[in-house]
């Protein structure tokens, strides 16, 4: 995997005949397991930054780290006092919100570049495109966004971690992204970039996978394959539980 | 005790989980209902999504319910042929339920419909039973016999055709009376994720005016049907019961359910019905407060299609 990326990295750079300034990278995990005791994760993202003729400057270039989880449509409704009790009223409904994103970096995503260069590399939350369906307009749109945002930042669902990638020696980096237990499960990608003088010179990405296993993942396999058989086993389960406590208390009357 | 709940998705207290269920179990012994309308909004209160935590309530309710339909059945304190009927109806019931239940969904209101729902059955039924009870202990105070209960029926009930005996209760009424509580009951049970003994118990009282003995294990006989029948509807249309939370539930709650029965024939059934009053009436009072404060989040997110 790092090999082809290498090799894509490599073949780009000789096409477009850049100064090859390059980025090798590895994750701590290839895989997260969420069990019956996960309560959260972390990952490590490190790596090297590999200097044409192994120049290393004497000013390290950043580096932002950005780690996101899948995408699912999320509808955001604001709540409204109808006659003293709070209803959800109307909505907006955001196509591509991850469920996941984090962003790590050497310094404030504002400090990083200019803010249409964040925006194309969507690097901070503010830069995430969620795609708000269409009927509302743009203002509207604006503050259910932020509430979308508010939201996920409490769950710790959406970071920002300015000085939360570390660089040794100008040459090595490295970033823990915490993934709280509340994390979805899917197919996630670790993105990084370096970025000088307000220009990304490089990117690689890395995936990684967070899924249930064991015995969560059975039951999870159980209830969204065989929901009939699952029901019934809850009841069947319930039912037992319920005659084997009357029987374990009835020898003591 | 960290524990990963596999449908809710979500990390839990399993020691906390447990002694919740033995609360709600404690009550259910003690005054035949199933200690739904307490599960529920303390499962949503601690962020348990309310499709998983209305869902999982009912599975627990069917275990609670074994422990204490099982103890009152020792006494011969059931009723089977009326428990049926109320079943029979409550199978209806519980698939418009369902219904009603993936409409509420989609139009992203549900939450506000179950709060609703509680608040309004919560203060009617608490408030109807606190007027009674307080009448009741304030003549056995006095000194003075207790005013005579009105064991009949209401007119309209008498009224209705095809009349049959229900020995166990004492009672020649038509079928259809209690048919139509138990659907109305298990309606409930889907949208609410109750037992609905807290309607069932006043409802067979006051309405059939069944025989009081035969009231509490006959509304956990027809509990123990009608949550079972809602945990099967909840795993195959929406998928929300969580099998581990409610046997984390269930292992409080069938421990509490057999100490609640034991203390209910010790205690006078007036001040039981006292003690149920105001706890129904505080837990209508905490979710009315909960829908007329404002929100800390001003918005909702609803994930999915």
């Amino acid at each position: 995997m790092i090999g082809r990326i290498l090799l894509a990295t490599g073949l780009w750079l000789a096409l477009v005949g850049a100064a090859p300034i390059r980025l090798i990278t590895q994750l701590s995990q290839a895989r997260i397991d969420i069990n019956t005791t996960f309560r959260g994760s972390e990952m490590l993202v490190f790596g090297a930054i590999q200097y044409p003729q192994g120049s290393v400057p004497d000013a390290p270039p950043d580096i932002a780290v950005v780690v996101r989880g899948p995408s699912a449509p999320v509808t955001v409704r604001q709540k409204t006092r109808i006659a003293g009790i709070w209803v959800n009223a109307r909505g907006v409904r955001f196509e591509s919100v991850p469920g996941f994103y984090a962003v790590a970096a050497t310094r404030p995503i504002a400090g990083l570049a200019d803010e249409r260069t964040t925006a194309i590399y969507e690097i901070g939350i503010r830069n995430l495109q969620l795609s708000p369906g269409s009927g509302a307009d743009g203002n509207v749109s604006r503050a259910f966004e932020a509430g979308l945002i508010a939201s996920r930042q409490k769950a710790g669902l959406f970071t920002e971690r300015p000085g939360g990638v570390q660089i040794t020696r100008g040459v090595l980096y490295a970033a823990r992204i915490a993934l709280p237990a509340a994390v979805p499960v899917g197919d996630y990608t670790a993105e990084i970039h370096l970025v000088r003088q307000g220009r990304v010179l490089a990117s690689t990405s890395a995936s990684f996978l967070i899924d249930k296993s064991g015995f969560e993942r059975w039951v999870y396999v159980m209830a969204q394959e065989n929901s009939l058989a699952y029901g019934l086993a809850a009841v069947l389960a319930a039912l037992a539980a319920g005659a084997f406590a009357a029987l374990v208390t009835r020898s003591r009357w | 005790m960290d524990i990963y709940l596999p449908i809710a998705e979500m990390s839990v207290n399993a020691l906390l989980i447990i002694l919740m269920g033995g609360a709600v179990g404690f009550l259910s012994g003690m005054f035949g209902v199933g200690g739904g309308f307490l599960t529920t909004p303390l499962l949503i209160f601690y962020g348990i999504p309310p499709a998983v935590a209305v869902a999982s309530s009912a599975t627990q309710i069917t275990g609670s319910s074994v422990s204490g339909a099982l103890a009152y059945w020792e006494r011969g304190q059931v009723d089977v042929r009326m428990g049926g009927v109320l079943v029979a109806g409550g199978l209806v019931g519980a698939g418009m339920g369902q219904v009603v239940f993936s409409v509420l969904q989609q139009l992203g209101q549900i939450d506000v419909v179950i709060s609703l729902v509680y608040v309004l059955f919560l203060s009617v039924i608490g408030g109807l039973m606190l007027r009674d009870a307080l009448a009741a202990l304030k003549a056995a105070r006095a000194g003075v016999a207790p005013p005579p209960r009105r064991m009949r029926h209401l007119p309209w009930v008498a009224a209705l055709p095809w009349k049959m005996r229900f020995p166990g209760s004492g009672l020649y009424i038509s079928p259809l009376a209690p048919l139509l509580l138990g659907a109305g009951v298990g309606m409930l049970t889907v949208i609410m994720g109750i037992g609905g003994g807290f309607i069932m118990v006043p409802a067979m009282v006051y309405i059939l005016g069944m025989r009081a003995q035969a009231v509490v294990g006959t509304s956990l006989f027809q509990i123990i049907f009608v949550t079972a029948a809602t945990t099967l509807l909840h795993a195959t249309a929406s998928k929300s019961v969580d099998i581990v939370l409610a046997l984390l539930l269930l292992l409080g709650g069938v421990t509490g359910a057999q100490v609640g029965v034991r203390a209910a024939q010790k205690l006078s059934p007036d001040r039981l019905r006292l003690a149920l009053a105001i706890i129904v009436l505080a837990v209508a009072v905490r979710l009315f407060i909960g829908l007329t404060l404002t929100p800390d989040e001003p918005f909702a997110l609803f994930e999915g299609a």
